[in-house]
């Protein structure tokens, strides 16, 4: 018996969005499930009735009767009041949810016994990024940020030199280059602004740059990077020095974004009023953080207000503001969860506990609160100076083993302590003194190999072959010394005859290998070129 | 030139040579590094020449082999092609290999110097040991060459009970050599030097004809390491520390480089050394394991040229289909078009790449490929999630998503570079056959791999064509 994926209209006020597309809806049936949506759901993202029901879809006259044909719930916002008594205890639901601001809900849902996936708590690893529905909200939040900024703005974004006189190109100033701020910076500059961008984790200069735009540093020293790549609460005095910096843009600048969010703290207050006294009349500000209270301190959350001449835009609901490319991105992420749910493609999910990002997802299980989830083992940004846990596997300093500065584990030390003490044990018992001398000089000489050949680059390691190769024949030395020793040894009975024929065949054997070596080394590391 | 001074200059040749060898570190100072080798070796033969242990009686000889030995290596130096680079250093370590033989037999039948008790013994034993690994070198060289020439076929050769046929030729090693010692004079000590001799050979032969194509980066590095104790054993034999230094860093040297190939398929020493990967025992859990399936979906070489032309970042991970179709310089010409054009264009080298280490480097290095745009595989493989195009030209089983998800996979484990996880891979292959692991690979079965199947050379000309068009 196939599972039954029920879309309902959207009930919270202003939103347009809607969790699935027609296109959607198709792959969906494909999996297995039978897919049933609530009469107008798609209407304020404009897709009709009509298009899901060509698409394989039943339409449910209202909600009750859709929540009650749904074993499976795919939604975008977290059920409001209303929306929790109609569902059908054994329900999975699959929308944002935001356990760690709404524990009550957390409460009741649990206390219905579902099973609940936050799409905002999938975790951030590469192979979920198809699933991470709060990167292609950003996405659109950062798009739409700029265009209600033009929207606002009295000029030009881009400079131009017309008959009727110079239009300077606008300057935007984009606070934190998450995902949200790399696409608000992108769209900036595709209309033609001088952008700059800040960040705390200074290793997303590179993408500002990428897009594009121009780093702005904070002078002060402090690694930024969080847990799972997002940024994290700084000093104090990282803090002053921000915001210091902050206040020289704003002197500048015509246009303000800040995107800046640390996961579960309310936004940090980035643009003082002062700061904003300080911008040219006509400016604005576009605070990305409204809804969690905002980065400007005069932002007023869900509301385009004018202070002080500069128009500050606090929207909380910019995806929506875009609601249908919004609902076919957050389509998309749902699709991509459901076909990690239901691997077999017959239309039954399977929770995986095993699976780490079915399981970071998870927040209910059954009636059981789930959340919050063991922590990731990788993390999307680059391993920290000094980690705390042991570092991902991947992050190994590069082609050499425990070379130069990787120490073995203690097992395998001890191991080779031990062999080697047993060696030169017996050496040092049966070898004669004339034997050791030239038994010290070898190990040492190992030793020394050892701790050149880790240094050589594994590029050059052809190169490597055929020098050492060339400095092998160095046992034409041992062929010269047999060659026309000096007369006189005790032994008169030597063949010398036998002796040169055989030390002449190996000095040419070598002399072979002496030239030849290196001249094809040099021939090869000629070809090396920047 | 007195004792003293040889052995003083003896020194400064051992000082140059692991300059030398230090030098290697990055490209820049490689060309020096070379030169200090040079300058070493001349050292110390001119030192040895004019030294107490050289008679003027010998010069004419020196001179006649130096000359005869020298030109035909500059020759062979000369006329090599880069893609025959793993063959000629195979040849060039049975050189070492029947040199350190040669050494040590005269050296044993030389009574110029005597020895008494335990010198003696240990002496005897330093010639025995010497010519053992010399002739395992010899021999083993030569099979490895070869293999890598064509001239003896890659598949490994694995004849039955043959860990107890290795085991029956260490005792006979071991007996014989107790025999050496025994031996009353030289003519009865002859016998047993030379039946160890012949074992030793065909162990030689036998170790290294068990062992596959896709190994042969281990043979090669193992074979090497091989010629550099051999040279520190006719060290020893002759009390001679510049041929033990020397011996012991050209030994240490290609004893490391093994281990990282081995590492780089994540596959033990021993293992590789007993032969037959891909058979008997692992043939079992691949059958058991999941075979991929679906179909695969070719692409010409126009659409090919289209895919890289309209993409910001490339990688290219060579492989030695490349080397084999010679198409190194076409590759550097489309990467030569594609950067001009703007496009990010790198190449990803994994370890084991070609038949020894490094061969890819000195491939792309001879088309003129810029050295900073070759990166390492754990340099480059973060990347692959942001590059639009994965171009693998003759690689197979480096590019396997088998060995990170398939744990019945014989190759499981090994590090391999994560085509997959660009936005469109392209796999140039001749046909469907599977690599040398004998491991099909789910990658051709991916929804975003597109397949060239042609000769890569013929191919990369179309797209290179297609491009400029």
């Amino acid at each position: 018996m196939p599972l039954t994926i029920g879309v309902p209209r959207e009930v919270f006020a202003g939103e347009k969005r809607v969790a699935t597309v027609p296109d959607v809806v198709g792959k969906l049936i494909k999996l297995g499930f039978a897919v049933t949506v609530e009469r107008g759901a798609g209407d304020a993202a404009n897709f009709s009735d009509d298009a899901y029901r060509a698409a394989g879809a039943q339409i449910a006259g209202d909600a009750t009767a859709l929540w009650a044909a749904s074993d499976l719930v795919f939604k975008v916002r977290a059920p409001v009041a209303e929306e929790v008594p109609l569902i059908r205890s054994g329900t999975t639901l699959v929308s944002f949810v935001w356990p760690a601001q709404n524990p009550d809900l957390m409460q009741q849902l649990a206390g219905r016994g579902l099973t609940v996936l936050a799409m905002d708590s999938v975790p951030r690893m590469s192979r979920a990024q198809k699933m991470d529905a709060l990167s292609s909200m950003a996405n659109i939040a950062g798009y739409r940020a700029v265009i209600e900024a033009a929207q606002h703005f009295g000029r030009f974004f881009t400079g131009q030199i017309t008959a009727a006189g110079k239009v300077p190109p606008a300057k935007v100033f984009v606070i934190g280059a998450g995902v949200a701020g790399l696409a608000a910076l992108g769209t900036a500059v595709s209309l033609g602004a001088i952008v700059r961008a800040n960040d705390t984790r200074p290793e997303v200069a590179d993408q500002v740059k990428s897009m594009g735009a121009e780093f702005v540093p904070v002078d002060y020293q402090e690694e930024g990077t969080g847990v799972g790549g997002y940024a994290k609460v700084m000093s104090e005095g990282f803090q002053k020095a921000q915001l210091a910096t902050f206040a020289k843009q704003a002197k500048d600048v015509d246009i303000i974004i800040t995107t800046a969010l640390i996961p579960g703290r309310p936004a940090p207050k980035l643009i003082t009023t002062e700061m904003v006294k300080s911008m040219r009349p006509g400016s604005v500000i576009v605070d990305l953080a409204a809804e969690q209270g905002g980065n400007c301190e005069l932002t007023a959350p869900g509301e385009v207000v004018v202070r002080h001449g500069v128009t500050i835009i606090g929207y909380t609901d910019l995806p929506s503001r875009l609601a249908g490319q919004a609902s076919t991105l957050y389509a998309n992420n749902l699709l991509r969860l459901a076909e990690e749910l239901c691997k077999t493609k017959d239309g039954a999910i399977n929770v995986n506990f095993d699976d780490e990002v079915i399981r970071g997802a998870t927040v209910i299980k059954e009636g059981t609160v789930t959340w919050p989830p063991p922590p990731p083992k990788l993390s999307a940004a680059p391993p920290q100076a000094r980690p705390a846990a042991a570092p991902p596997p991947a992050a190994k300093k590069s082609g050499h083993g425990h070379g130069a500065g990787e120490p073995m584990s203690g097992k395998a030390l001890a191991t080779v302590f031990g062999a080697g003490a047993v060696l030169f044990l017996l050496v040092g018992a049966f070898a004669p003194a004339s034997f050791l001398s030239h038994f010290t000089v070898f190990v040492l000489a190992c030793f020394i190999g050892y701790m050149v050949i880790w240094n050589v680059t594994p590029a050059l390691h052809t190169p490597l072959m055929s020098v050492t190769n060339a400095i092998s024949s160095i046992i034409a030395v041992g062929a010269l010394v047999q060659l026309a020793p000096p007369p006189g040894g005790a032994g008169a009975d030597r063949p010398d005859g036998l002796i040169l024929g055989l030390a002449v065949t190996a000095l040419a054997l070598t002399a072979v290998n002496m030239f030849g070596g290196f001249a094809v080394t040099r021939r090869m590391l000629a070809m090396f070129r920047k | 030139m007195s004792s003293s001074l040889a052995t003083v200059a003896y020194i400064g040749a051992t000082i140059l040579f692991i300059l030398s060898l230090g030098g290697l570190a990055n490209p820049e100072t490689s060309r020096r590094g070379n030169l200090f080798g040079m300058a070493g070796m001349a050292i110390a033969v001119l030192a040895t020449i004019l030294g107490p242990r050289v008679t003027a009686a010998g010069i004419p000889w020196i001179v006649g082999a130096l000359l005869l030995g020298g030109s035909v290596g500059l020759y062979a130096a000369r006329k090599v092609q880069m893609t025959q680079m793993p063959e000629l250093v195979a040849l060039m370590h049975s050189l070492v290999g029947l040199a350190a033989c040669l050494v040590g037999f005269a050296s044993y039948i030389d009574t110029s110097i005597e020895f008494t008790g335990a010198e003696k013994s240990i002496h005897e034993m330093e010639i025995y040991i010497g010519i053992l690994i010399g002739a395992v070198t010899f021999s083993g060289s030569v099979i490895a060459f070869g293999k890598l020439s064509g001239k003896i076929g890659g598949k490994p050769l694995l004849l039955p009970a043959r860990h107890w046929l290795n085991l029956i030729g260490l005792l006979v090693v071991i007996w014989f050599g107790y025999a050496l010692l025994q031996a009353p004079d030289i003519n009865a000590g002859l016998m047993p030097l030379t039946v160890m001799t012949v074992v030793a050979l065909l162990f030689g032969i036998h170790m290294v004809m068990a062992i596959g194509g896709a190994d042969m980066p281990v043979v090669v590095s193992m074979l090497n390491s091989y010629s550099g104790w051999a040279a520190a054993a006719t060290g020893f034999m002759l009390a001679n520390d510049l041929l033990i230094v020397t011996g012991a860093l050209v030994g240490s040297s290609g004893a490391i480089l093994s281990y990282i190939m081995c590492r780089a398929m994540n596959r033990n020493f021993l293992s590789v050394i007993a032969g037959g990967f891909g058979t008997g025992e692992g043939a079992a859990p691949a059958a058991a394991g999941s075979q991929p399936a679906g179909e695969v979906t070719p692409v010409s070489a126009v659409d090919t040229a289209e895919l890289l032309g309209s993409s910001k970042s490339v990688i290219i991970v060579p492989g030695y289909g490349m080397a084999v179709a010679q198409a190194q310089h076409t590759v550097y010409e489309i990467t030569k078009f594609l950067r001009e054009k703007g496009v990010n264009v790198r190449f990803g080298i994994h370890p084991v790449a070609g038949r020894m280490p490094g061969h890819m480097n000195v491939l792309l290095a001879e088309a003129k490929v810029p050295y900073d745009i070759v990166m390492e595989m754990d340099e480059i493989n973060d990347d692959f999630p942001e590059t639009d195009v994965a171009m693998v030209i003759g690689a197979n089983d480096i590019v396997n998503p088998a060995a990170e998800d398939d744990p019945g996979s014989p190759i499981a484990g090994m590090p391999v570079l994560q085509v997959w996880k660009a936005k469109t891979s392209i796999v140039m292959k001749r046909s469907m056959a599977s690599g040398y692991a004998g491991v099909d690979n789910p990658l051709f079965y991916k929804e975003n791999n597109r397949m060239l199947f042609g000769d890569a050379k013929k191919m990369l000309d179309e797209v290179l064509g297609a491009l400029k068009g």
